[in-house]
Parts: C-alpha cells; sequence; structure tokens
C-alpha cells in the first residue's frame, strides 16, 4: 500500500479542526513523555524504531485500519523506514515530513477578530512549540508582538496583506523561543521596541518599550498600548491594542500563570508578578480578550484555533488569578517548578545578541515544549 | 578493553546508525564489544535507549572532534 507524506501544515488543520488522527511515534520514550504532535482527538503509540527493526507484525494488530495513521519520528528517516514497513504489510500510512522539528516550527496564521476602521489582528499559532504571535494591521500598516524565528512568515504575510510592517515589539527577553523581532525590524526598517529593564545586557540598539507607550497604526484611531506588567521578567510589559485586546506575553495565559524564575530570580520577582496579576490587572475592563504569548496545553485552544478568553472568564476561572493567600502564592511560583524549557539559557543569549547559532543550532536548542507556566 | 569490530556509521542520518549497530551486533558473539562511530548527534539518547532495551551494556561513550564513539558489549 501506499505512504503518503504529510506537512506539518496538514497536521496542524487535524489540530485546528478536531479531526481524528492516529500517531505512531517511533522516537524514544523520553523524548515522547517530554514532547508530541497534541490534538483533541489524537491517539498515540509509542514504540521506539529500533524495536521494529525485525519487522513490524506485532504492533499491526494495534495500528487502526478506519482512520488516518501518520509515523512520526525526530527527523523523518525513522519514520520513512516504519511507514514503509507498514505499507509492505499492506497498510496505507503517512509520515511526517521533516519530522519534530518541522513541527517545531510550523506556523498558523488565524484570525483573531476584527478591528476598528478595517483593521484586522491576526494570532500566529506555533502548534508545536506553544508559541503565540499577533500581528495587527490597519491603513496600511503593520505592528508586530513576540515574532517568533521564521520571520519571512512575517514580512511574506503582510505582503500578502499590502503593510507595511512600522513596529516590532517583544513583551520580555524570551527564554524558550528565539525572538525573530530584530531581525524584521532589520529588514523591513520598522522600529524594534524592547523593556529596558530586560536589555540591560543586549548587544544592538533598540528603542524602549516603556508603560504608557503606544503607536498608532495608519491615520486610523487603532491604538496599541504598552501596559507595565513585570513578573515573568522584570521588564516584562503588556498591550492593550484598540482598547479591546490584552496581550499579555508570558504573564498570565489562558489556563496558568508565567513563573518568575527563568532569568534566575523567582524570590526577587514573585512580588511583581503578585502585584501584576492581582492588582494591576484588576483595574483593567473585565471585556477585555485576553491573547497571551503562549498556550500549554490542547485545551487552550478554542474551536477555531485560536487562543483567547475574556479577562472576566480568567478572574474567574484561572488557578493562578484564584489563590487568596500571598504566602500560599508565593510557594506555588517559587517552589516545585516545572523543568526549565530546553536551552533556555542559551536561548536568552541568543536573544540579547551575544550569540549567533546558525539555523541548525537554533533548531536544536527550541526542541521540546515551551514551560513558561506555573499552573 | 577487547574490541572485536569498529563500525563506520559518520555521516549516517538516523535511522542507519542504529540499523547497522544492529547487524553488526547480530555477527559478534556474546560478551564481545562492538566500537561504534557516528556523527548524528540524534543518536545519542537512541543508542542508549536501543542498547537498553536490548539488554546490551554500553562500556564507555566519548565525543571527539564531532564524532560520537559508543563501546557496546553485546549482551
Amino acid at each position: 500500500m501506499t505512504v503518503t507524506a504529510w506537512t506539518a501544515a496538514q497536521v496542524a488543520r487535524k489540530v485546528i479542526d478536531n479531526k481524528e488522527l492516529f500517531i505512531l511515534d517511533v522516537r524514544n520514550a523520553d523524548a515522547f513523555e517530554d514532547w508530541k504532535i497534541e490534538g483533541h482527538q489524537f491517539e498515540y503509540l509509542n514504540i521506539p524504531y529500533f524495536e521494529l527493526l525485525d519487522g513490524v507484525e506485532e504492533i499491526l494488530p494495534k495500528i487502526p485500519t478506519d482512520k488516518d495513521v501518520l509515523v512520526v519520528c525526530a527527523k523523518e528517516g525513522s519514520s520513512i523506514m516504519v511507514a514503509e514497513m507498514l505499507s509492505e504489510a499492506g497498510l496505507s500510512v503517512g509520515y511526517l515530513e521533516g519530522g519534530m522539528k518541522s513541527w517545531s516550527m510550523y506556523l498558523e496564521p488565524i484570525k483573531v477578530g476584527d478591528l476598528q476602521d478595517g483593521g484586522e489582528l491576526y494570532q500566529f499559532v506555533r502548534l508545536g512549540k506553544g508559541c503565540l504571535s499577533y500581528m495587527a494591521i490597519s491603513g496600511g500598516e503593520a505592528a508586530i508582538i513576540d515574532a517568533v524565528r521564521f520571520t519571512e512568515v512575517f514580512t511574506k504575510f503582510a505582503e500578502e496583506k499590502g503593510v507595511e510592517i512600522k513596529h516590532v515589539f517583544d513583551t520580555h527577553l524570551h527564554a524558550d523561543h528565539i525572538s525573530g523581532g530584530r531581525h524584521i525590524a532589520a529588514q523591513t526598517g520598522a522600529t524594534y521596541y524592547l523593556p529596558p529593564k530586560d536589555a540591560e545586557e543586549v548587544v544592538f540598539e533598540y528603542a524602549p518599550l516603556t508603560d504608557g507607550l503606544t503607536v498608532q497604526l495608519g491615520a486610523s484611531q487603532i491604538e496599541v498600548g504598552a501596559l507595565y506588567s513585570p513578573g515573568h521578567t522584570i521588564g516584562s510589559t503588556s498591550f492593550v491594542i484598540d482598547g479591546k485586546y490584552l496581550l499579555t506575553g508570558d504573564i498570565l495565559f489562558i489556563d496558568s500563570i508565567g513563573r518568575p524564575d527563568l532569568a534566575g530570580l523567582a524570590e526577587d520577582w514573585v512580588g511583581d508578578l503578585r502585584e501584576t496579576l492581582y492588582s494591576r490587572y484588576r483595574t483593567l475592563a473585565e471585556d477585555l480578550i485576553v491573547l497571551p504569548a503562549h498556550f500549554m496545553i490542547i485545551e487552550e485552544l478554542n474551536e477555531d484555533g485560536t487562543v483567547a478568553k475574556r479577562l472576566g472568564e480568567l478572574f474567574a476561572e484561572n488557578h493562578g488569578l484564584n489563590v487568596e493567600d500571598e504566602e500560599v502564592f508565593r510557594s506555588m511560583v517559587t517552589d516545585n517548578l516545572p523543568p526549565q524549557p530546553n536551552a533556555y539559557q542559551e536561548i536568552r543569549h541568543v536573544n540579547m545578541g551575544k550569540i549567533t547559532p546558525d539555523h541548525d543550532e537554533q533548531t536544536e536548542m527550541e526542541i521540546g515544549p515551551n514551560r513558561c507556566a506555573v499552573r | 578493553m577487547n574490541i572485536t569490530q569498529t563500525l563506520d556509521a559518520k555521516g549516517l542520518a538516523c535511522p542507519m546508525p542504529i540499523v547497522r549497530t544492529k547487524k553488526a551486533i547480530d555477527t559478534i558473539n556474546s560478551g564481545e564489544v562492538l566500537e561504534v562511530l557516528v556523527t548524528d548527534k540524534g543518536a545519542l539518547n537512541d543508542f542508549t535507549a536501543w542498547a537498553k532495551a536490548g539488554g546490551h551494556t554500553i562500556l564507555e561513550q566519548k565525543e571527539e572532534a564531532g564524532v560520537l564513539y559508543f563501546y557496546i558489549q553485546k549482551a
């Protein structure tokens, strides 16, 4: 039977459209435990490829014939081998082109909503890594927030929309993924903004992103306004777009809150985190739609694939916003934290401009989930 | 350490280093040692897990000038 090559984009469709898929993941048990392709209706079987070298007969009864079957590995080589073995045994299966590496890199742009005067706001969902980037467009101009490193996805999108990228922001110095922000700015002539308190060690020029800074897009009244909201990092800054959307960066997620320890200063920053979540955000309108820079679990995706929820609902439902006792909160976000993201120190140095790894090294650094939250 | 056989799997991408290693280990006797040279960094975890699954012992592993060396004693 046939072996079909699937692109990461096709797999992303299965996730977003809530479709069924059977994934035969042939990586190590450790790698699978740590990080896999998450889908609402996905089933999994994890058998390392090296246990199948003598044949696939033993696993045939476990593989369904009434739904799509996708074989997945780290880069693709082993998945092709196993897919061909299954094919020879009479099954029709697919393999993921480029493996988990390509899954980690894929971005799906989804429209979040309309802004006034014909403007639009897009969320770029990086399903494999849980990163969320944003582009607000209006009056022929665009602002980008928390761009991941695949700069051409953003520049091409802006080109298709016929808009000029004018402002590029990072809400904070990222530790889990490599920012594309300053490279997009360099390519397009846009201004790159970074919170100065996160930028003490950076080796490039940037515009300071400080509390109260606003930019306007085109001739319209659409405003992108900065709100200082420290806690995940000391410089972490949120944005209110068009009085309607609250971009929270890594401070507040749908089902969790930001962790304060990735720059090594959990004890110092926990108070800031508390202040931001329990005081500053409380003064904002509950009808604001929260748009975070990450999601951690597939349940955080809405039906249309976006990651967005009313602030009022988060106040009611998000556990991290409902810890009355300050001491309990303090211990929750400083003790028993989940493992740190892969290569997070190196990633911070890349984002400071201190080291410049090549494409393959960057891919390697970003392998695995983002782990920026505490639940 | 007495090396019975050496397998040069440099430049090969996954899954070939493990495929070749398995074939090579099938040709030596229990207790004998196979030396494997690999450049694919992904092999690091795979060799450990593969050896464990088969009951083989990795006596030593090292990296020199971008090449990984594994010394595997057959179960």
